[in-house]
Order: structure tokens, then C-alpha cells, then sequence
């Protein structure tokens, strides 16, 4: 008996191993020290009634940033200890399962963890303000999908200290990732967080078409919209279509490995190829959904330092609409070394280089863009133009990786990890960024340092530079990608020594961002004026950061860049024009968070296969819905005199 | 635009019977096919070919009974959604099919 419950708690603790100590002690401190901050300045029903229960979507922007750059701080560090360990040949920092486990939290955490809830707070952040919207078309559901994607985001973290890491990839192929092979926790933690997440970002998919279709200020029609806006539908419409396809395959491995069905073993009639092939059905609409918002911020940001009008408006919404299109009919380049037949490899090597086309259209339209501009260098645009040429090698590598004879040589060495993390970083890391440093402004009433954002740039791109361009090298001189060590006398202990240096590089320029964001929050400009770049589109017609309703008349639109022309016109005061009207907004609620918080316990008793505890605690995730469709009262008026206490406050009342 | 969503909502009103007859219709045709599948008592293709049809029918029921496909004034978008939900759905089974029809 007390063998039993020692043999339990030390795999439940994952007991002996001193990094995981390490975490423990570090995850203990820091709940202890929240706990003891909140309490100590009286500021936990401010946090519950602000944050925890708000279903504003600037806030729930602003928690999905601030989670996602939590999750590439844990992401980088993941990544150091992988280059820690793989700098000089039969290094022994890591064994072989620890850093299968390292690769397999890094990749995930980093796609679904950090790149995802960026670009879903970067749309709540700015998608509502710039069609003119109060919020998002269901804001109850917004709060919840937060909510799911931070459980799941929890849940699939809580597995480094509680029962093990997952350790089959990013990926999770079959059958290493089946109940045969890899038995125990680690797994299951991988695809109930998943799960939860993305049904979160599913319905973050279905929120934000709707917004976009529907709530539109009058006069916005389709083609007037800013062009991150346009993204952000693209994307919608992709997540709506792509992430089903997860969710049902991550439904059925689930069923294999919790209920012992044979969907993805070979015994008993399953197939373990299937699972390659609906992962990247899903999985390459996935980097497509990651990269667009980029796109679109990257459009933005080029526009308004450029103080251009975008170039070829039309053009970059079609090649986006086609790329959404082709998008879906890509997926077999993933594993064109399963031995499908040479006719099926030659059709998807040609479906995958026509995305070369659209994705060129739009880099010409940038450059064109920028033509005869008047090119102002702030961190933002920094930030775009060095996207310009690093996406350009990522995406050149990835039409090498496309041609699919070669791609036998290519697959799975370090020369694809080097490609997917030019595109994944030059593209969509770099987009984020920009957007950070763009749109800081807007969420938090203040700018960003200039001169530390511009350090903080160098260090990065240098850095990232001296990081992955030595690994096409090392990919093509034979190293494979996760391998935990390699042998003395192959000659890649140079660049490998390089590329370590470059990691830690970038980690050095995202602590100068992070002091940054301190400095900037005690001693940074304030913006008075709502409007601090000379922006083009209406996020910066209202004040920084924006009222809770956004805008106390919701302005008319003629053109696109509808602020711009607001302004030339002189016509930006009418936002602000006494008299008012009683505003809708709908009520705050704390049922999202209750909801997720029981959908987790769910989730961590199936991950133990406990049902004691997921029974029950699905039982009361369905009790919280049903409560919620009786729930009348959901909405409130927000009365004049208030509207005009506000906007007198903010100085703009005329 | 949310102004307007209140007013809506709160005329709705009167006994939800359409949504009653969709969920008895789609359980119904949930249990039938999980009923097909576990009797064991059909060939394999009579119960592929069963539950196939069955799910076509429960797709239509969930797309009238509850996400009020004949209900909209924006037919334009409800078309370009469908059709593009079908373009998904045509390349991932057909696709899918091609893919391991070698490697099965
Ligand atoms: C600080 C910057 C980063 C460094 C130094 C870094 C480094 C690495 C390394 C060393 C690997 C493992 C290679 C192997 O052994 O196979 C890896 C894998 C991976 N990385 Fe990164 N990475 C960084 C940022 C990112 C970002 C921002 C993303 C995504 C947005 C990302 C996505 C991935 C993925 C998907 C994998 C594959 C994991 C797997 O094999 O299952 N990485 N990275
Ligand atoms: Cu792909």
C-alpha cells in the first residue's frame, strides 16, 4: 500500500530530476508571491472584476498578449536548453528523453501557445476599433474562447511538473504517439490541451467573421476595410474550416490511447499514416492562419511609416483570398518521404509552389509600397522591413523543400528547421513585434521607447540571423533534426557553436523588450492624442488607450484609410459630438471563467483517466451553459451623463 | 449594430419547437447509426453505406434546425461558406482517399 502511493507520487511528481525541482520551486515562489502581492494591495476583486470576469475585447486582447509572450519566454528557454545541449558533440546536459520532451513542449507551446493567442489578441486589440465597432459580434463567447485557450494553455504546461512531458513532437505521429508506445500522461496532456484551446480559437474563427461581416461603421463596405482587417477574415475563414479537422483527429487518438479503439494502429485495421494526414490538413492551413495577421499588421505598419497609401490594395486582398484557398490543398509536402506514389507527390509540389505566387504579389506590393515614400525608420516599421528579406529565405528555402524529389534529401534535417523557423520567425514573430510596438499606444495609453526598441531590434535580427542561417548549413552537411547529440569529427561543431550564440543573442534582445516595456510603463510618452504614428485607419480616431465603448458616435466611413480622410476633411471631432445617446454595452460575467476552470479539471481527469473527477466536472460544464441560455439580463445602457463625464475627461468633448 | 441585437433577442419569445424537433431528430439519428455499428449485425458495407447517408441527413438537420440556413437576409455570404465548406470537405476525403490508397 505504501509502495503503491510512493510509486504513484513519484511518477505523479515526476520525482529525480533537478530542473523539474527547479520548476517546482519556481512555480511555488511565484503563486506565493501573487497570492501575497494581490492580497497585500487589496487588489483581488479589482482583478476579478477587471480582468477575470471582463468580457471587453480590449482587455481580453491585452490577457492574450500578455500569455503569449509568458509562453515565448518559456518557448525560448525550452530552446536555449536544446542548443545548451546539442552546442559540442556527446554533450550529456540532457539525456535523449528529456530533450524529446523539450522539442515536443518547445514546438507546441510556440505554434499553439504563443504565435496563436498573439495574433488572436492582436484581432481583439485592433480589429473592433478599426471598423468602428463597440466589440466583437459575441463578446460572452470571445471571453470564453480566452478562457478555453488558457486552460488548454495551462493544462498542457502543468505536464513538465505534474506526471511528465509530452515527447512525440510537435506533431504527435502515430504510432510513437499511441498507447502502446508511449503510455502514461504525457500524451493525453498534449491532446486534451490542445483540444481546449482549439475549441477556443474555433470559436475565435466564427467571433471574428461575424464582426467582420456584420458590424462594420456605415459606410465601410468590404474593399474600404484596412487591410489587417481583411487578414483577420482570411484567417477567420481558415480557422473555421481548418481547425475541425484537429479537433476530430485529436478526438480520435484520444479515443485510441483513453478507450483502446485501433483509429491510428496498425492492429485491427487502423491506419497510423492517417494521422500524418489529418494533422497537416490541419497543420498547414495552421501556418498560413499564423502568418496572415502578419501580412495584414505588415501592410499596416508599412503604409503608415511610408505615409503611402498601400500599394495594390486589390491585389493584396485576392492573393490572400487565393492563398486561404490553396492553403487547403497543400498538405501532403509534410510527408512526401511516406512513399505515396510519384503522381500524388508531383501534384502537391506543384499545388505548394503556386502559394509562391500570391505570396510574391504581396512582397512586390510592400516594395512598392515603400517606393518614393517617405520612409519614417520607428521600431515598428523596423520590425516590416526586416521581415521583407528574412520571410523572402524562409519562403525560397520553402520552395526548395517543395520540389518534392529534393525534399528527400531535405526532410527532417536541420535545413527545415531552419526554414520553418525563417518563416515562423522572420514572418510571424517579427509581425507580432511590429504590431506590439505599433499598437502599444493603443492599449496602454503610452509609447514604446524608441531608442530601447531599436536596441532591442538589432540584437534580435542580428541575432536570429547568426542563429538559423548556419543551420541550412549544418542541415545540408547531414544533421537531422531532433537529435539529442552528435558524434565528435563530422565537422559541425563550428556552426553549431554558432548557431547556440545566436540563440542566446535573441534571448538577450527579447530581455532588452521586456525592460522596455518596464521602462516604458514608469517613465514613457504618454499619448495625449490618441493618434501618435499620423495613422490612416480609425483604431486611431478614438483616444489611447480607447474608451470602454470605443467611440461615443460610431463614425461614418467614405474611403479606406477612413481616419486619414477624417482628417484631411476635418472632420475627426465628430466621434466626440455632444449630443449622445445611451450606449448598449453588454454586462460583464464570470461564467467564461468558471466554465473553463471546470473544463480543465475535465481535462486533467481524462489526462489521468480519473473519470471520478472528468465526469462530474463535464456534468458541470454543461450545468454553466445551461445557466447561461437562461440568462436574460446580459446587457446594460451606459447613460449620457456618463458618456459626457468620459469624454470630458479625455479632453475631446465639443 | 448591437442596439439592434437586443431588440431581437428579446422577441423571440414563444416555445422553441423547432429546436426540440432538431435535437430529438439529430439523436435519434446518432443512436440509430451507433445502433448499426455496434449490433455487428450488418455487412461492412451496408454499415458504412448506412452511416454515411445517416450523416448527411444529420448535417442537414444541424444546418436548418439549429444554424438557420433558410433564415438569413445575407444569402451571398451563407453561399460562398457552403460552397467553400464543401471545397474543404471535397479535397479532404477525396484527397485523403488518393493519399492512402498506397500506403494504407
Ligand atoms: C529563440 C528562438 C528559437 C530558437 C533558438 C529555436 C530553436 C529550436 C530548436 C533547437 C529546435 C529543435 C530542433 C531539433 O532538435 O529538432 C526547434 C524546434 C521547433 N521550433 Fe523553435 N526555436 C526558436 C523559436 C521558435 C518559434 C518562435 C517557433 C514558432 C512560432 C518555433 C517553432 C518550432 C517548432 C514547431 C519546432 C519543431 C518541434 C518538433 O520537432 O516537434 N521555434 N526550435
Ligand atoms: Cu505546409
Amino acid at each position: 500500500m505504501i509502495a503503491d502511493i510512493k510509486a504513484f507520487l513519484s511518477d505523479f511528481l515526476v520525482l529525480g530530476d533537478p530542473l523539474i525541482y527547479g520548476a517546482d520551486i519556481s512555480i511555488v515562489l511565484s503563486m506565493v508571491a501573487i497570492v501575497f502581492v494581490l492580497s497585500y494591495f487589496k487588489k483581488w476583486k479589482w482583478l476579478w472584476k477587471e480582468w477575470l470576469t471582463t468580457i471587453d475585447a480590449k482587455k481580453i486582447g491585452i490577457m492574450y498578449i500578455i500569455a503569449a509572450l509568458l509562453m515565448l519566454f518559456r518557448g525560448g528557454i525550452d530552446a536555449l536548453l536544446m542548443r545548451s545541449q546539442i552546442t559540442f558533440p556527446n554533450e550529456g546536459f540532457l539525456d535523449s528523453q528529456h530533450y524529446n520532451e523539450i522539442f515536443t513542449t518547445h514546438g507546441t507551446i510556440m505554434i499553439l501557445f504563443m504565435a496563436m493567442p498573439f495574433i488572436v489578441g492582436m484581432m481583439n486589440v485592433a480589429v473592433p476599433l478599426q471598423i468602428g465597432a463597440r466589440d466583437v459580434a459575441f463578446p460572452y463567447l470571445n471571453a470564453l474562447s480566452f478562457w478555453l485557450f488558457f486552460v488548454g494553455a495551462m493544462l498542457f504546461n502543468l505536464s513538465f511538473v505534474i506526471g511528465g512531458s509530452p515527447d512525440a513532437g510537435w506533431t504527435s505521429y502515430t504510432p510513437l504517439a499511441g498507447a502502446k508506445l508511449d503510455p502514461g500522461p504525457g500524451e493525453n496532456y498534449y491532446l486534451i490541451g490542445l483540444q481546449l484551446a482549439g475549441i477556443g480559437t474555433l470559436a475565435t474563427g466564427v467571433n471574428f467573421m461575424a464582426t467582420i461581416l456584420k458590424m462594420r461603421a456605415p459606410g465601410m463596405t468590404l474593399f474600404k476595410m484596412p487591410m489587417f482587417t481583411w487578414s483577420s477574415l482570411i484567417t477567420s475563414l481558415i480557422i473555421v474550416f481548418a481547425f475541425p479537422v484537429l479537433t476530430v483527429a485529436l478526438a480520435l487518438l484520444t479515443i485510441d490511447r483513453l478507450f483502446g479503439a485501433h483509429f491510428f494502429t496498425i492492429a485491427s485495421g487502423g491506419s497510423p499514416m492517417m494521422w500524418a494526414n489529418l494533422f497537416w490538413i490541419w497543420g498547414h492551413p495552421e501556418v498560413y492562419i499564423v502568418i496572415l495577421p502578419a501580412f495584414g499588421i505588415f501592410s499596416e505598419v508599412i503604409s503608415t511609416f511610408s505615409h503611402k497609401k498601400l500599394f495594390g490594395y486589390k491585389a493584396m486582398v485576392w492573393s490572400m483570398v487565393l492563398i486561404s484557398a490553396l492553403s487547403f490543398v497543400v498538405w501532403l509536402h509534410h510527408f512526401f518521404t511516406m512513399g505515396n506514389t510519384a503522381a500524388v507527390n508531383s501534384v502537391f509540389s506543384i499545388s505548394t509552389m503556386a502559394i509562391a505566387i500570391p505570396t510574391g504579389v504581396k512582397i512586390f506590393n510592400w516594395l512598392f509600397t515603400l517606393n518614393k515614400g517617405r520612409i519614417e525608420f520607428s521600431t515598428a516599421m523596423l520590425w516590416a522591413l526586416a521581415f521583407i528579406p528574412n520571410f523572402l529565405i524562409g519562403g525560397l528555402t520553402g520552395v526548395m523543400l517543395a520540389i518534392a524529389p529534393a525534399d528527400y534529401q531535405y526532410h527532417n534535417s536541420y535545413f527545415l528547421v531552419a526554414h520553418f523557423h525563417s518563416v515562423l520567425i522572420g514572418g510571424t514573430v517579427f509581425g507580432m513585434f511590429a504590431a506590439l510596438h505599433y499598437w502599444w499606444p493603443k492599449m496602454f495609453g503610452h509609447v514604446l521607447n524608441e531608442k530601447l526598441g531599436k536596441i532591442s531590434f538589432w540584437i534580435f535580427m542580428v541575432s536570429f540571423n547568426i542563429c538559423f542561417l548556419p543551420m541550412y548549413f549544418v542541415g545540408l552537411m547531414g544533421m537531422t533534426r531532433r537529435m539529442y547529440t552528435y558524434p565528435e569529427g563530422l565537422g559541425w561543431m563550428p556552426l553549431n557553436v554558432v548557431i547556440t550564440i545566436g540563440a542566446f543573442g535573441m534571448g538577450i534582445g527579447f530581455i532588452v523588450m521586456v525592460y522596455n516595456i518596464y521602462w516604458s510603463a514608469r517613465y514613457g510618452k504618454r499619448d495625449k492624442t490618441g493618434d501618435p504614428w499620423g495613422g490612416r485607419t480609425l483604431e486611431w480616431a478614438t483616444t489611447s488607450p480607447a474608451v470602454e465603448y470605443n467611440f461615443a458616435h460610431i463614425p461614418k466611413v467614405e474611403t479606406a484609410d477612413a481616419f486619414l480622410h477624417m482628417k484631411e476633411k476635418g472632420t475627426t471631432g465628430q466621434i466626440s459630438k455632444a449630443p449622445f445617446k445611451p450606449i448598449h454595452m453588454p454586462n460583464n460575467s464570470g461564467k467564461p471563467f468558471i466554465q473553463a476552470w471546470l473544463m480543465f479539471f475535465a481535462g486533467f481527469g481524462l489526462v489521468f483517466e480519473w473519470y471520478w473527477l472528468a465526469i462530474p466536472a463535464a456534468a458541470a460544464t454543461m450545468l454553466v451553459m445551461a445557466f447561461r441560455s437562461f440568462e436574460y439580463h446580459d446587457h446594460h445602457y451606459i447613460p449620457v451623463e456618463e458618456i459626457e463625464r468620459t469624454e470630458s475627461a479625455t479632453g475631446r468633448l465639443n | 449594430m448591437m442596439n439592434e441585437n437586443v431588440e431581437q433577442h428579446n422577441a423571440h419569445g414563444g416555445f422553441p419547437w423547432k429546436h426540440v424537433i432538431g435535437l430529438i431528430l439529430s439523436l435519434a439519428l446518432t443512436l440509430i447509426a451507433l445502433w448499426i455499428v455496434v449490433s455487428y449485425s450488418f455487412s461492412t458495407t451496408f454499415t458504412l453505406a448506412s452511416i454515411i447517408i445517416l450523416a448527411i441527413f444529420q448535417a442537414l438537420i444541424q444546418l436548418l434546425f439549429f444554424m438557420h440556413l433558410n433564415e438569413s437576409k445575407s444569402r451571398v455570404w451563407q453561399i460562398i461558406a457552403i460552397g467553400f465548406g464543401f471545397f474543404t470537405a471535397a479535397t479532404v476525403v477525396v484527397g485523403s482517399l488518393w493519399i492512402m490508397a498506397y500506403s494504407l
